[in-house]
């Protein structure tokens, strides 16, 4: 049995890879290469995986919701992904980069019963990527 | 190729284990086990699984998969207090999970035929929380 919970928080990013020119940056991310950056609310669904235990749940909602407001919400809402997160330093922040961040922050001596089962994050109500966590 | 049908369904419940003490259901279960109960707008999303028929086209007659999620699952629970009016809630704490599992119960004895099965129940006690069961122990 899954359960999945729904998390926002709210950052900026540029997209600019020093790899390239300012051309092909320029080119490749289009506007999200503007040079002073621009910001996304994003969704993040948690999914974790197991059985109900003796209270009828697989995981404790406050459990869950305290890991990922310390690891993610806390660390990431209202930050400057470019800038103020230490997992992505060097890394280009797409929302591919920022769910693998995402994921191994969680997964990182997971501390639950139940299993990381995946992570899911919508840019904008048309951008969603989803890393299941092995 | 799968199928899935919406319904939607508002009940009350409570969240507490009747066999242990006040401190330690508030401890497990924080807000939701305020004695008198509170309510959400649950959401059931229906997952079956199934090929065309050749004849109509059809993986499940939606028309009858309506009136079977309305009798197993909206007219017993919508507008109900599941711990007191829905079995098997008054022994089983009603969770999500346990809702979703019990959901599961009524709408497979239903749906299983030849060539045909049910896949998963996702259930939304809010937008912002769900589960999905495909009947694993």
């Amino acid at each position: 049995m899954k359960l999945t919970r729904r998390y926002r928080f709210s950052a900026s990013h540029r997209l600019d890879t020093p790899a390239l020119s300012v051309e092909q940056n320029r080119k490749l991310y289009g506007k999200c290469n503007n040079p002073y950056g621009h910001g996304h609310d994003y969704v993040l669904d948690v999914t974790v995986a197991g059985s109900p235990d003796e209270s009828g749940q697989i995981v404790r909602r406050e459990a869950l919701d305290t890991l990922v407001e310390e690891r993610v919400l806390a660390r990431f809402d209202h930050r400057n992904l470019n800038a103020d997160i230490e997992e992505l330093r060097g890394v280009v922040p797409t929302t591919e980069s920022l769910a693998v961040a995402i994921e191994k922050t969680l997964a990182a001596g997971w501390p639950l019963p139940a299993k990381l089962d995946r992570v899911r994050i919508s840019e904008t109500e048309r951008n969603i990527f989803e890393l299941e966590s092995k | 190729m799968l199928l899935t049908r919406k319904a939607e369904f508002s009940a009350s419940h409570v969240c507490a284990n009747p066999s242990w003490t006040e401190e330690r259901n508030r401890a497990v279960y924080g807000a939701n086990a305020n004695p008198n109960g509170h309510g959400h707008n649950y959401v059931l999303e229906v997952t079956i699984e199934g090929e065309p028929d050749p004849v109509t086209g059809m993986v499940f007659d939606l028309r009858e998969l309506k009136e079977i999620l309305n009798e197993e699952v909206v007219e017993p629970m919508d507008h109900r207090f599941l711990n007191r009016e829905v079995a098997p809630f008054a022994s089983v704490v009603p969770t999500t999970e346990n809702v979703a599992i019990e959901i599961w119960k009524r709408l497979a004895r239903r749906i299983g035929r030849d060539g045909v099965k049910l896949r998963n129940v996702r259930l939304y006690e809010t937008s912002d929380l769900f589960v999905d069961y495909g009947g694993e122990a």
